[in-house]
């Protein structure tokens, strides 16, 4: 008997859309203030436009000044009454916001891909349960501030300012309120002006916790509302989650007030695989590092960094891996890589392609149909960079990832500390002395291995150097919402 | 016949050497010439530490905790020297004397936190999914400091010695009015074992030397204890530009006031790094 060859298997999914009938989004939004919706003082509305069609979604109440004095006044007045509050009490609340996040899971999920372009699947998987999640933690935690910062007595801070990105709306406003809240501090939280939605739907979730009227305000709006928000009057501190452009203005702004600031920026992250490494597996976290989120992440492998002896390997099998990815409609529950985030991101990232191309690296980008309408950039690899294109130096936001190459475990340390960010890193090695020498020479945040992009409430997440300062997760992430009494 | 006195050059200390300012400038105090830290020397002063800091960084927490215990000794055994100098630039009625004693008092309090702050600060994360995760931290590399003018030794020692037990490489700033004492002090930490670099002590006028270390892209982290808000908000905004951790901290002027905060100073200049290990995977 002879046996054929097995032939490549050309088969396609069939499409499998979730479903959107389940939605309860209403038609337009207004802020969020003492605990209920309200006409902006200037009456603006924008509407929240789905990056996958171009289809706006609901109407959104963009913030004027005059509401941002409002909102602060309000959380000045609600601010000793919540921090009066017994812990226990506290806690309970935002234990009730966790339960209901669970609880609205799927249509928080759904919203969250309709208003960004996220894949369903990260966002049923990641973004909505480690929300919930987070405000689980902290909720735990308001009443054991005493155990949070060792020997001391602790104080809120009184009201914060939160300004939080568009690429993961409802995890990053957790990652902000429910320390901020924990800590007995009432908060004012803006929402990128392309993804306010799920936000909106937690000031929902507000109301339906009951959460005493003027602890969270929810103020959607663009750039000026943010500058507003940090120059209003009133705040005690203001946290940042967004480009480094943005974070040294708002550093700058602060100057010469008593303000307290956290930045959480970009960054330059380097995927460090060796020739030890699980190359297979080592392949799978290349794409979970820079495909994830379409690599509107922060702390993206962008700069992957391979050992020479298995670079030859590593490229092809990437490569033969990037074919595979499914881009597309990201309410498909088989999408890997769903739609840009905006029309003005996408310009970004073609800005930064082109630099690539022009400055002598080699473009490979995936061959995938995209859809007509919509914002999209095909998955892309640049290999023969050098560590002074624009591609290896800036921070890209998008789905592209820059190879470049190395002998020896010194030359990838110093690669990749030449950064003036230091987010996080990723190395691949099966050896473990070699994966705690470099994790521990690596001037970064958070560094993985044998995984990338993976988060959790307890463990602290931020930056060195430009990619910001102060820390979200864990005990850590109590320190910048509270004052050290004595 | 009396003999004539062999009297002292005061001196920068940059890169482990005792250097008058490249500018060649002095500035009198009294009849002694004071060195005139130019924009050269800061930038002179922050390429040392940049060099100096990783092995400083990297050497064992107990040898560093023992680096800066010998710097207190060292200051101890000078203090008769440094508690005149102290009294001529105008500590009088026992200042002097308390100062040093604070001042050798601190180092030795910073010195036993070397080999305990990563315990205190840092810990296992008990993460959802099959990881060691720890959080420690970790010095944040080359800070600036611009010294309290008065006391002009403990102000400096207050500032230095938490940056130090972090495992930082400094450039600072010393007092204006008073600068002796803290280029006094240069000589018992050059005796300390500490590595060349690690410390940097300029003296020179504010508005030059203060915001040339302030401006400076390679610092990651600048304190300020000018108490001069003018100066403060400026020294923000050049922070700003690299997005350098800015902190202001009121006069230390006493042992309990240097070191009851010891840990908020010492994490103030502390980067958390999280690493993720897998286990089993």
């Amino acid at each position: 008997m002879t046996v054929e060859p097995r032939q490549a298997l050309v088969w396609d999914y069939a499409p499998a859309p979730e479903a959107t009938d389940h939605l309860r989004l209403r038609d337009r939004y207004g802020l969020f203030i003492a605990g209920e919706f309200h006409e902006p003082a200037v009456p603006r509305y924008e509407p929240s436009v789905n990056p996958a069609s171009e289809e706006p979604i609901a109407e959104v109440a963009w913030a004027g000044p005059a509401d941002v004095r409002r909102a602060v006044e309000v959380a000045r007045a609600a601010q000793p009454r919540w921090a009066a509050l017994p812990g226990r009490e506290r806690a309970k609340y935002i234990f009730r916001i966790a339960r209901l996040i669970q609880e609205r899971a799927r249509e928080l999920a759904v919203t969250e891909t309709l208003d960004g372009g996220k894949p369903l699947r990260e966002s049923r998987d990641v973004d909505i349960p480690l929300a919930a999640a987070h405000f689980f933690h902290y909720a735990g935690w308001a009443d054991k501030l005493r155990y949070g910062v060792v020997a001391r007595e602790v104080a809120p801070l009184g009201v914060v300012a939160q300004i939080v990105p568009w690429n993961f709306p409802l995890l990053m406003a957790a990652w902000k309120l429910a320390p901020a809240l924990a800590c007995g501090n009432t908060a004012i939280l803006k929402p990128a002006e392309t993804t306010p939605l799920t936000s909106l739907l937690l000031a929902e979730i507000c109301q339906e916790a009951e959460l005493p009227e003027g602890v969270v305000a929810i103020l959607p709006g663009d750039g000026a509302t943010g500058a507003a928000l940090v120059r209003a009057p009133g705040i005690d501190k203001v946290a940042f989650t967004g480009s480094t452009a943005v974070g040294r203005d708002i550093q700058a702004a602060l100057a010469g007030r008593d303000i307290a600031l956290t930045l959480e920026l970009g960054g330059k992250s380097a995927n460090i695989v060796f020739e030890d490494a699980a190359i297979d597996q080592a392949v799978e976290g290349i794409v979970n590092g820079i495909f994830f989120n379409q690599g509107h992440v922060c702390c993206a492998g962008s700069r992957l960094l391979v050992q020479e002896s298995v670079a030859e390997e590593v490229i092809a099998k990437l490569w033969a891996r990037m074919g595979r990815l499914r881009v597309g409609d990201p309410l498909d529950k088989n999408t890997d890589v769903g739609a840009v985030n905006s029309a003005a991101q996408l310009e970004r990232i073609e800005e930064l392609v082109r630099a690539g191309e022009d400055e002598g690296a080699v473009r490979r980008s995936v061959a995938c149909e995209l859809p007509e309408r919509g914002f999209w950039f095909a998955p892309t690899m640049f290999t023969d960079v050098s560590p002074v294109h624009r591609i290896a130096v800036e921070e890209i936001f998008g789905p592209v990832v820059s190879v470049l190459t190395f002998r020896t475990v010194e030359e990838a340390i110093a690669k990749a500390n030449n950064s003036v960010y230091g987010l996080a890193a990723g190395i691949w090695t099966d050896k473990g002395a070699k994966a705690f020498q470099v994790a521990s020479a690596l001037r970064a945040g958070v560094v993985w291995q044998n995984t990338y992009n993976h988060f959790d409430p307890t463990a602290a997440f931020g930056g060195y150097k430009e990619s910001g300062f102060g820390r979200e997760g864990g005990p850590a992430g109590l320190r910048p919402y509270l004052r050290v009494v004595r | 016949m009396a003999r004539l006195t062999v009297r002292k050059t005061y001196k920068l200390y940059i890169g482990g050497a005792f250097v008058r300012s490249e500018s060649g400038r002095a500035d009198p105090l009294g009849e002694i010439n004071i060195p005139r830290a130019s924009r050269k020397d800061v930038r002179d002063a922050v390429a040392a530490a940049r060099k100096a800091q990783a092995r400083w960084a990297a050497l064992t927490a107990y040898n560093r905790g023992q680096i800066l215990y010998r710097a207190a000794e060292a200051l101890e055994s000078r203090r008769a020297q440094i508690e005149a100098v102290l009294s001529e630039d105008g500590a009088g009625g026992g200042e002097a004397v308390a100062e040093l004693d604070a001042a050798c008092d601190v180092l030795v309090h910073y010195a036993g936190w070397t080999d305990k702050l990563q315990s205190v600060l840092g810990g296992v994360n008990p993460v959802a999914s099959p990881f060691l995760s720890f959080s420690l931290p970790e010095p944040t590399g080359v800070v600036g400091i611009v010294a309290a003018d008065r006391p002009a030794l403990l102000g400096l020692v207050a500032e230095l010695a938490p940056a130090l037990a972090a495992g930082n490489a400094v450039v600072a700033v010393v007092s204006r009015s008073a600068p002796r004492a803290a280029l006094d002090f240069a000589e018992a930490l050059g005796v300390s074992d500490l590595p060349a670099g690690v410390v940097n002590l300029l003296s020179g006028r504010l508005t030059e030397v203060g915001c040339a270390l302030g401006a400076h892209r390679d610092l990651n982290a600048i304190v300020d204890v000018s108490a001069d808000a003018e100066l403060g908000a400026e020294l923000d905004r050049l922070a700003a530009e690299t997005i350098k951790r800015a902190s202001h901290h009121p006069v230390a002027g006493s042992y309990e006031q240097a070191t009851e905060p010891a840990l908020e100073r010492i994490a103030a200049l502390t980067e958390l790094k999280t690493a993720w290990h897998p286990v089993g995977v």
